[in-house]
């Protein structure tokens, strides 16, 4: 009880209806010309003083790329992106470097009052260590000493590469080749920061690690890395956040995270987007293309959570690759369109150890005149015996403009394996909405109250903060999207 | 309290309420009655505010208040509740968290603080002890999965909890048996107060063998045809409708 009510308390903030990251920030920053070519990548590899193999990997990378098409099969429609009208590298201007955050720019600081980090406040009560990752690069990691202690090691990639290069030539790139795909061959060639951790064999992370990521300088592109691996026995709860200024133009945001659970090991990877999702009529907002995949060793387990409320165009399938015997793969959704929003969103469960295990709650929810579509792969091989999963996506309709659509791949290649889905689409309805009306509850607050039961499921999988700032923003996303 | 003049409301083109007149005083109970199509379920329909139905004309007043005006929550925090014939389900949300959100809301309303999680928890379970509920209700979704009786005994838990001034229980008797509606009935008496009034919507006089009205109304064609004392309903339940309408 206890906890629902503080809940309560925080719902109660929200008053705004208007996307309410959209301010900018005015902090000088470093930034290079617009366009992309082999000078380019070199530039920043030499802007963040690389070695020569990273220089190297993204060289290669960018060759890989200019071969490459933007894909066309998902269900979403806009103006490709000019590729040579984008800024690949912008960073707040610091002065000196950091010793710790009480040193951050004040500017800057106050960008994250009013998103509502407060660094310090955080250290203290929360128990989060962040990374905030600003235009391009990382500006301030908490708690890094602490976790040191443990072994634990919690930065920005650039400070990995130069300060740990073992572990990410060892891994970067393993999990998501730079082939994979368009966005991921463009993202490391020139991808400028992300975060990294490594979680040491037996070591339970005792607190949330979290990456703050804000694009904020106008024409650039956000292109991060994040690589996570979580050794023998090891356990984290990974969590990241997005916001963008309100823009007329359309920004880009090209990501690639790379989750590696070794044997006996467990990640839990969180996330609430809320990139700026374009205004009412359609203008603006964030191209979000994502690429993000985690391999499963023997016994290990992957949970991927997300909260999907904003960018004008979504692409993504946060997948699990179930390499080892008995590992657990699983994908909870929450995913909002309204007004001129598009997501292409869902997942990929690859089975390949015996008795491999998957899940996927995905719960889409449209409004306005925006289109939503779940698109999700369940590919069973051969060896891998006995293997289940189990699929539900539901979709909510709000309105009679929006579309949803369903498309679910299922391959199996053997005969003791087991597969259900279930789906179902559902609206919400006026004598629902009547219902809680004659018990005093006003239709915005019925709204929220029937969609937070509706993806109950997917946020009881998020860390108590969390899942208090998604109520928040489902809130948000969909006030006055009925009546 | 509740002082209802020539009240005419349909839906759409078709007229079902023709013209009714009903004063109910605090402290009194109201039992309104009458074969099946008669305009019973569109008058409490009218009186909590669905939007599916059109008042043409007439007034509806709750303590000098116009309910006409107001929006159904407006009227719900007034204190109108409506006792659902056929209440629906709300996925995903627990008894206790809609409880929490329905009596803040009015609090709201009222200018008045949300109410503490330990005040709400032990009103919770003071009002399921007066309704016999199982354990572990309360953090049932709301209606989900419920049983005919559950979802009746669950509509009287919201109004023990809510308080309101005026109740309508819309055929709450419908899908009871008969241990149920002595449960639900006792839960009705204890709630009654000088205070409150009470109207209960009912096709057969079954009910009231536990809940015993002051004043009987039997409704037809959208009219209060005839109204009495509590005899009333044991008359007609003996000569059927038909010896009112003739």
């Amino acid at each position: 009880m206890k906890e629902e009510l503080s809940e309560d308390e925080l719902l109660e903030k929200v008053t705004t209806t208007e996307y309410k990251y959209g301010f900018t920030t005015d902090i000088e920053s470093d930034k290079i010309e617009k366009g992309l070519n082999e000078d380019v990548v070199r530039l920043i590899s030499q802007k963040k003083n690389e070695p020569e193999w990273m220089l190297e990997y993204r060289l290669n990378a960018f060759k890989i790329w200019q071969e490459m098409e933007e894909p066309n099969w998902a269900n979403i429609d806009y103006p490709k992106p000019n590729y040579q009208d984008i800024i690949y590298y912008a960073a707040p201007k610091a002065k000196n470097k950091l010793n710790s955050l009480n040193e951050l720019d004040p500017e800057l600081k106050k960008t994250f009052d009013k998103l509502g980090i407060s660094l310090n406040e955080q250290k203290r009560l929360a128990g989060v260590a962040v990374d905030i990752v600003m235009d391009s690069v990382s500006v301030a990691t908490s708690f890094k000493d602490k976790l040191g202690e443990l072994g634990i090691i919690f930065c920005s990639i650039s400070e990995a590469i130069q300060s740990h290069p073992e572990l990410v030539k060892k891994y970067l790139g393993t999990v998501v080749p730079t082939r994979d795909n368009f966005f991921s061959a463009l993202n490391s060639a020139v991808f400028s920061d992300g975060s990294f951790c490594y979680i040491p064999k037996g070591v339970k992370c005792p607190m949330e690690l979290s990456t703050y990521f804000r694009i904020n300088e106008a024409g650039t592109g956000q292109f991060e890395r994040t690589l996570l691996i979580a050794d023998e026995e090891s356990y984290v709860s990974y969590l990241e956040g997005c916001t963008a200024p309100q823009r007329d133009e359309n920004q880009l945001h090209a990501a690639v995270v790379e989750l590696i659970a070794m044997d006996n090991a467990e990640i839990k990877y969180s996330t609430v987007q809320n990139w700026y999702p374009g205004d009412k009529e359609g203008r603006g907002g964030v191209y979000n293309f994502v690429t993000k995949r985690g391999i499963c060793h023997k016994n290990s387990k992957i949970s991927w959570t997300q909260v999907e409320t904003g960018s004008a165009v979504t692409w993504k399938y946060p997948s699990c690759i179930l390499k080892g015997d008995n590992s657990i793969g699983e994908f909870f959704s929450v995913a909002v369109t309204n007004n001129f929003q598009q997501a292409d969103t869902g997942t990929k469960m690859v089975h390949l150890g015996k008795n491999s295990k998957s899940t996927i709650i995905a719960k889409g929810i449209c409004a306005g005149k925006s289109n939503g579509s779940y698109r999700g792969l369940v590919q069973i091989s051969k060896g891998a015996k006995n293997s289940r999963n189990f699929s539900q996506c539901d979709s909510l309709l709000m309105g009679d403009k929006c579309g949803s659509h369903t498309f679910p791949y299922i391959e199996v290649k053997n005969n003791s394996s087991q597969v259900e889905h279930e789906a179902t689409t559902s609206k919400i309805g006026e004598d629902q909405l009547f219902y809680c009306n004659q018990r005093g509850i006003g239709t915005e607050e019925a709204i929220a109250l029937i969609v937070n039961g509706y993806c109950k499921d997917v946020l009881n999988q998020l860390p108590m903060e969390f899942a208090v700032e998604a109520q928040k923003l489902l809130e948000i996303s969909l006030e006055g999207s009925v009546g | 309290m509740l002082k209802i003049k020539n009240l005419k409301a349909g839906i759409e083109e078709t007229k079902i309420l023709k013209g009714i007149d009903l004063e109910i005083n605090a402290g009194e109970i109201h039992a309104i009655m009458g074969p099946n199509g008669s305009g019973k379920s569109t008058l409490s329909s009218v009186i909590a505010g669905d939007e599916n139905y059109e008042v043409e004309s007439g007034s509806i007043m709750l303590n000098g208040e116009d309910l006409l005006e107001m929006d159904p929550d407006e009227r719900a925090h007034k204190g109108v509740f409506l006792s659902f014939q056929y209440p629906v389900e709300i996925p995903g949300i627990s008894v206790s968290n809609f409880m929490k959100a329905a009596i803040n809301e009015k609090r709201k309303n009222l200018g008045q603080d949300p109410i503490s999680a330990k005040e709400l928890l032990h009103k919770m379970k003071e009002k399921m002890e007066l309704l016999n509920m199982q354990k572990g209700y309360l953090s049932r979704n709301m209606n989900e999965g419920f049983s005919g009786g559950e979802k009746k005994r669950n509509e009287i838990f919201q109004m023990a909890m809510l308080e309101p001034k005026l109740s309508i229980l819309d055929e709450t008797d419908s899908g009871l048996d008969i241990d149920a509606l002595k449960v639900v009935a006792n839960g009705v008496n204890k709630l009654k107060s000088k205070e409150n009034a009470t109207i209960i919507i009912t096709h057969y006089q079954r009910l009231l063998n536990y809940i015993v009205p002051d004043f009987v109304h039997v409704l037809h064609d959208g009219k209060i045809i005839k109204s009495g004392g509590k005899e009333l309903a044991l008359e007609l339940e003996a000569k059927g409708y038909e010896w009112v309408i003739k």
